[in-house]
């Protein structure tokens, strides 16, 4: 069809795009409902629940069904609204929610049974029998319902995140919007605009009307013209506030690539966080609607969006442009409508109002005292059944435009609890008090409907945000606008037999609302529920406040007293892709590397993530074919010769002052104070309410100075309840901390030749066991003068030494380890081959020490020192702990072929494996090289009185059972003899 | 939220740890017993309204502040550092 005179749409250029795999084409300047239109095209989906055909009512992003699928495979976005989707060369859409063919849906036999299918029908009917639920009912209403598919497979698009900051967010580009933005910007405010459709302008757009006697899209181009050289504004287009959060922050999403052809690369959306110190809400107005019987069927619109596709897109909606086009309103707005279509030549039947002394603007019929009682039309609308004084006769009619006035875009002003307050005037809910803090509802919005008052009412609310921040305004010369003649009688459905559509895209109906109403569903939450109302994608924004309406007609009450109707967000919908903003796969957390990272990537080692660290797992040798293999072989060379391994990740505590030694007593459960210099204790750490939570050495480097460390997991919290001690339980301690994990590489040497191996690099130390005995430290200097800080520590039960340098020299030191040591069998060994050395050696880490356990469970009751307070000394004495009788044990295998399985549970060898039996459970588990079978370490009742006693351990889960022997924890040199060599 | 650091100005809610009730700061004497510390580790106000409680700023200067916050609006009515709190009540 030819275009209306005077639209916005570059016909000069050709945009190709399939529906339903048809080749139509198009313009730059179209979404996909206007182009569709343009091309005769209304039927563009099914209703959800009666699968009833359907064509768009609207022009905006309040569309509740025209909705389809964008783009395909990966790509493919369902429930796209055809009337925001900005049209593209290429772009490709499918119509859903249909069984067979659009226009052929089997699934309307729904539709035939809607007398059976009327609101609270799933809560009577699937009821019973009760097992039919989850085998079969809910499986088939699963796969009926629902729109559009996901296509199941990850998201190939990439989305961003970014924050913005300004004096004044106006949210809309329309008359209010445009008004105050431009206030604001000449006032020297920092200013975003944001505009949700691709061109601002909002309803001047759409509304055909002149400014100072020219085209009012004009005028729009001016100001935005004026707006861009304003290096204090932004204007954001393709941009929906979809959130107010609190003090002063929106969420908002760009759309940054969806109306291109090919995203180039670039980010497909990006997620803003905006804070504003004030806002002006300027989102307009959304027609409703008015129910009348059969008031669903394609062609049937809102008078308001068929001015709109006339003015920006010089389109209409029939399928033939000879079809007569009649309007249905309750007051003068769906006059506009008509007197605009008859004026570019479009054929008018006429104008049907209820109102006795409906108005004539000129250029068309107008039945006064008329309603619209029936449509007919399968795919599309034919004719309609129009009643005056009790006669009804019926007209053809290609397409109705039907007007029930506008209900302000309140949403995002009753985000913070705000209530919306009726307007009985306007006829109209406005945004009540209460709203979020700093944001004046403008124009449209605030039920300043009309073009000079919206424009006004712009100014108004850019005048009072610039007062409350105290910048003086500046002048802005409105333009005059024409006279709109607005006046309107409330007149909220058509009563009589039949189906009038309330909800469109849930399909709700009157008489759903009536059923409701009978079944005592009145309070508006309860209608909602009962009736799927507003629950749909579009969250009823055509549909709330008429449903609101009739409830109130059905209960006699005034609409205020029914109820109001608020929002949440989002405002439209939201992927969840940009929601994560690109925090998906190896980007949801930062990947830490430790300092010797790439050397072992070079050595071909396995990595593993620990939290948010990737450390070296084994490093495979040529030959070896099962990890097994090499953690074996690195766990006998620490034992035999000497082994080195990168342990930065434990975590580094710097602690300096006068009083950190008293500081650390109280955080430590045992004395910490009353270490030497040059000494490393071992340490535990209890939670206030008496648990084990970490352990870790601490060593004094200094008279006032202690290094702290941590384990790996717990780096974090341990650094963050330091700190609430430090600031709020003794805030008067002299005592400083600074995290150091990053700082310093620490590598553990480990094995009878670690002392050979590091006196070879350690500038001459005398590393002895007379100079530097087990758990000294100090400071030295390696390889000729680099700072280092070694410490004379074992967690594997052997010599062993940990040395730190500087992070950056991690990576050097390793090669120089190996390098050094390549005579004495050094190994590099990994966090497999770590385990194992510490299962084998008894030592407590993270299985053990799972915020569930005590000093007591793993036999250190002693280092909870009585002689002083310490965190959870308290705690740790009360009856249930102290009474605790589970103890750390080791156990081996019967049978020497047979597993240990960490996570069993342990019961005596001839008792029933219930909950009532239950003795324990095994923490850890590992083959060791060093005994020969698989071994474990476990909590066991009484468990230092049962050596040597054989008991089960039990999977029920999985039906598995082992008969092991207890054993001493300590697995290797239970007297420490090796470690203190 | 924003959260009005006393050193650093407003600061964006997403750098902070919550902690919870403030009330975690009166740690009770050692000598008090194990009554009283039960109350000190299980026992905190959680009030629908104002409500003075622990943000770290772990994600920036490392301080502990005691915010005080209505808990229905989110109004935030003050923000302290935890250090000066704890000062005052010894």
């Amino acid at each position: 069809m030819t275009r209306l005179s005077g639209h916005l749409v570059d016909t000069a250029r050709r945009l190709s795009f399939t529906f339903d795999g048809r080749a139509f084409a198009g313009h730059p300047g179209d979404t996909l409902a206007s182009a569709l239109l343009a091309n005769g095209v209304q039927l563009m989906g099914r209703s959800f629940k009666y699968h009833r055909p359907r064509g768009p009512i609207a022009a905006g992003s309040e569309e509740p069904n025209a909705l389809v699928t964008l783009g395909r495979g990966a790509r493919a976005e369902p429930n796209t609204r055809a009337t925001v989707a900005e049209l593209f060369d290429g772009l490709e859409a499918s119509s859903q929610n249909h069984a067979g063919s659009l226009q052929r849906d089997w699934l309307a036999v729904n539709d035939r049974l809607a007398p059976f299918l009327a609101a609270g029908f799933y809560y009577k009917t699937f009821m019973w029998p009760k097992a039919f639920w989850e085998k079969l009912y809910e499986p088939v209403i699963r796969k009926a319902a629902g729109l559009g598919a996901l296509s199941g497979l990850p998201d190939p698009d990439a989305y961003d995140r970014g924050y913005r900051h300004c004096d004044l967010l106006v949210i809309g580009a329309g008359a209010a919007g445009l008004a105050a933005a431009l206030a604001a910007g000449r006032a020297g405010a920092q200013v975003i605009l944001a505009e949700e459709d691709f061109r601002p302008g909002g309803r001047l757009l759409a509304e055909g009307g002149l400014l100072d006697g020219r085209p009012a899209p004009d005028w729009v181009a001016e100001v935005a013209a004026e707006l861009a050289t304003l290096p204090n504004v932004r204007v954001m287009t393709r941009t929906t506030v979809f959130g107010a959060y609190d003090h002063g922050i929106f969420g908002a999403v760009e759309r940054v690539s969806d109306h291109l052809a090919e995203a180039g690369g670039g980010v497909r959306q990006t997620l803003w966080r905006i804070t504003a110190r004030r806002s002006v809400l300027a989102a307009g107005a959304t027609e409703r609607h008015i129910p009348f019987r059969d008031n669903d069927r394609p062609g049937i619109m809102l008078a308001g969006a068929i001015r709109a596709y006339a003015n920006r897109w010089g389109v209409t909606g029939q399928r033939q442009a000879a079809d007569p086009v009649a309007i249905f309103a309750n007051g003068d707005d769906g006059h506009r409508t008509a007197a605009q279509l008859a004026a570019k030549g479009v054929p008018v039947l006429g104008v049907i109002d209820p109102r006795r002394d409906a108005p004539n603007l000129g250029g068309y019929e107008t039945f006064a005292g008329a309603t619209v009682t029936g449509t007919r039309g399968r795919l599309g609308l034919t004719a309609i059944e129009v009643t005056r004084g009790g006669r009804a006769e019926w007209l053809d009619c290609g397409l109705l435009g039907v007007s029930g006035g506008w209900n302000p875009n309140v949403h995002l002003a009753s985000h913070h609890r705000g209530r919306p307050v009726w307007d009985e005037a306007r006829l109209a809910f406005l945004p009540g008090p209460g709203g979020p803090a700093g944001l004046i509802p403008a124009g449209a919005a605030a039920g300043q409907g009309g073009t000079a008052e919206a424009m006004a009412d712009g100014l108004r609310a850019a005048a009072q945000a610039l007062g409350d921040l105290g910048i003086a305004p500046a002048p802005v010369h409105l333009p005059a606008a024409e006279a709109e003649p607005a006046r309107q009688e409330a007149f909220w459905h058509v009563p009589g037999k039949g189906r009038a559509w309330v909800d469109f895209q849930n399909d709700v109906t009157v008489k759903d609302i009536a059923l409701a109403h009978q079944e005592n569903m009145r309070p508006v939450e309860h209608l909602k529920r009962w009736t799927t109302l507003g629950m749909a994608t579009d969250q009823g924004k055509t549909a709330n406040v008429t449903a609101l309406a009739v409830m109130a007609e059905l209960t006699g009450k005034a609409i205020p007293e029914t109820g109001t109707t608020i929002f949440r967000p989002p405002y439209t919908g939201v992927s969840l892709g940009v929601l994560g903003g690109g925090d998906t796969g190896r980007g949801f957390r930062p990947t830490r590397l430790t300092p010797s990272h790439s050397w072992a990537e070079a050595e071909g080692a396995v990595f593993t993530e620990v939290g948010a660290w990737m450390r070296a797992q084994y490093f495979p040798r040529p030959g070896e074919t099962h990890w097994r293999e090499s953690v074996d072989r690195e766990a006998r060379a620490v034992r035999a010769a000497v082994g080195i391994c990168d342990v930065t990740t434990l975590g580094k505590i710097d602690v300096q002052g006068a009083d950190a030694g008293d500081f650390l007593n109280r955080i430590y459960a045992n004395m910490m104070g009353t270490l030497p210099v040059g000494k490393v204790r071992y340490g535990l750490m209890l939670r206030e309410d008496g648990h084990l939570y970490d352990d870790g050495t601490c060593a004094r480097l200094g008279e006032d100075h202690y290094v702290v460390t941590t384990t790996t997991a717990n780096a974090g919290t341990v650094y963050r309840n330091m700190e609430f001690a430090r600031q709020c339980l003794w805030p008067d301690l002299d005592v400083q901390l600074i995290s150091t994990t990053d700082a310093w590489a620490q590598i553990a040497v480990a094995g009878p030749r670690s002392r050979e191996l590091l006196t070879r690099i350690a500038d001459g130390a005398d590393l002895s066991n007379q100079a530097f005995p087990f758990m000294a430290c100090g400071a030295i200097t390696v390889c000729g003068g680099l700072r280092a800080r070694l410490f004379r520590i074992s967690f594997s039960g052997e010599l062993a030494y940990e040395i730190a340098v500087p992070a950056r020299y991690g990576h050097a030191l390793m090669a120089r380890l190996m390098e050094a040591g390549a005579d004495l069998g050094v190994t590099p060994y990994g966090t497999e081959a770590l385990g194992v050395l510490r299962i084998e050696k008894g030592h407590a880490a993270g299985a053990e020490l799972n915020g569930q356990t005590t000093a007591r469970m793993i036999g250190l009751e002693k280092m909870v020192s009585r002689k002083k307070d310490a965190i959870g000394a308290v705690m740790s004495r009360r009856g249930g702990l102290a009474s605790e009788t589970r103890r750390l044990v080791g156990l081996v295998p019967v049978d020497p072929g047979a597993g240990v399985v960490p996570g069993s549970h342990l019961f005596a060898a001839d008792a029933p494996q219930d909950t009532a039996h239950d003795q324990g459970w095994i923490t850890s588990a590992c083959f060791s090289p060093h005994v020969g079978t698989m071994i474990g370490l476990g909590f066991l009742e009484n468990g230092e009185a049962r050596m040597d006693e054989v008991i089960t351990a039990a999977n029920p889960l999985e039906g598995t059972e082992a008969a092991l022997r207890v054993v001493s924890a300590h697995f290797v040199d239970p007297e420490g003899g090796r470690l203190r060599d | 939220m924003l959260i009005p650091h006393p050193l650093l100005g407003p600061r964006d809610a997403q750098e902070f740890t919550y902690l919870g009730d403030a009330a975690l700061m009166n740690r009770p004497d050692p000598a008090a017993g194990e009554d009283a510390f039960c109350d000190h580790v299980y026992l905190r106000g959680n009030p629908a309204g104002v409500h003075r409680e622990l943000w770290f700023h772990e994600q920036g200067d490392r301080s502990w502040l005691v915010v005080t916050r209505n808990t229905l609006t989110h109004e935030i009515l003050g923000a302290e550092l935890a250090t000066d709190v704890a000062r005052r009540s010894e």
